[in-house]
């Protein structure tokens, strides 16, 4: 198969199981880009990874750059595409069909049964980026102080990165 | 609809832009539609402009919801990820990075932090979440396996939780 058949097929999938959110995909995708498939290192898909978060917008262009990095521009366009159409079409079927429904049981033990899996996917996810980037004592340690004031404080991430890369381009020679 | 531009999280600057500066929806409204969109797979915010345009004029709204909200998005990263494909191998950008991406999976764990405490707080919900991850990091078992496996075990026990 060629290149962007293989993105189309692999995020149209992921866009339909990305629960809690497209983060959720991120240990699914770290595995199949980096370890099956062999487009990016880990510490590329880390790099990726904090480009996306650090750009403005959703945090789902993240699937943007990987397809950019691998198959150019159209292969980025292609990506992103499949992974915000199908996820889209059925949430805005569901919720029209919440809609007629507002309080009915299946909708509440629908909502109920999936926030277990969301917390389970996001912690999977951290696991996956923390191991991905950290590389020696001074990237753990700034992993571990991002952890705090992101959990304890409302401080704008747009600080966290400055200081990141700052202290990454000055100490890490 | 307007091109939106978030560092970090684009939502609190679609709430306001909604519910605050044109009234579309009230704020009530809002929250249930994120939950409900939170709840479903996919990009949170990304489904929540689709679902909101699809409402309020089918589907010409919610693709105008969806182009308004990603195209200048989309056109940054990807002129900063072909940066990165050019210049990523220098030496002072590739420290760089290496402190970005350090300081990205701290902003992750703080984050999954945030909305995971309150949630694992029930055994049931504790239980099932360590399932998940366990499956994720622990076996390598592949997402929709995991999907499969945990699902129906979660929808079972809330079906019995739930009145």
């Amino acid at each position: 198969m060629n290149i962007l058949g293989e993105i189309a097929l692999l995020f149209g999938k992921l866009s339909l199981l990305a629960v809690g959110g497209a983060n959720s995909t991120v240990p699914e995708l770290a595995q199949v880009v980096v370890n099956q498939k062999h487009w990016l290192t880990a510490s590329q898909f880390a790099q990726l990874y904090a480009i996306a978060n650090t750009a403005p917008g959703p945090n789902v262009i993240l699937v943007t750059v990987i397809g950019a990095h691998v198959a150019g521009v159209v292969g980025g366009l292609l990506a992103t595409l499949c992974m915000v159409l199908p996820a889209g079409i059925v949430a805005a079927m569901v919720a029209a069909l919440f809609n007629k429904h507002r309080q009915a049981r299946w909708r509440r033990v629908a909502q109920a049964s999936l926030l277990p899996l969301t917390a389970g996917l996001v912690l999977a996810t951290s696991y996956v980026l923390v191991r991905q980037s950290d590389t020696g004592w001074l990237t753990a340690l700034l992993t571990a102080a991002t952890t705090l004031l992101a959990w304890r404080t409302r401080l704008h991430p747009l600080w966290m990165f400055g200081a990141g890369a700052l202290l990454g381009l000055v100490f890490l020679n | 609809m307007a091109g939106i531009m978030g560092f970090g999280g684009v939502l609190p600057i679609i709430r306001r832009m909604i519910v605050d500066e044109r009234g579309w929806l009230s704020q009530q409204e809002f929250s249930e539609l994120f939950s409900l969109c939170q709840s479903l797979p996919g990009a949170n915010v990304v489904n929540l402009s689709f679902a909101f345009g699809a409402r309020e004029a089918g589907v010409s709204g919610a693709a105008a919801a969806m182009c308004g909200l990603m195209s200048a998005p989309v056109a940054i990263v990807l002129g900063l990820g072909g940066l990165y494909t050019r210049y990523g191998g220098l030496a002072p950008v590739r420290h760089a990075l290496l402190g970005l991406a350090a300081t990205a999976a701290g902003l992750v764990l703080g984050t999954s932090l945030r909305i995971a405490v309150p949630i694992v707080k029930s055994w049931r919900n504790a239980a099932l979440a360590l399932a998940v991850f366990g499956l994720a990091v622990g076996l390598h078992v592949s997402l929709p396996y995991i999907v499969l496996i945990v699902l129906p075990l979660s929808v079972y026990l809330s079906w019995r939780a739930v009145t």
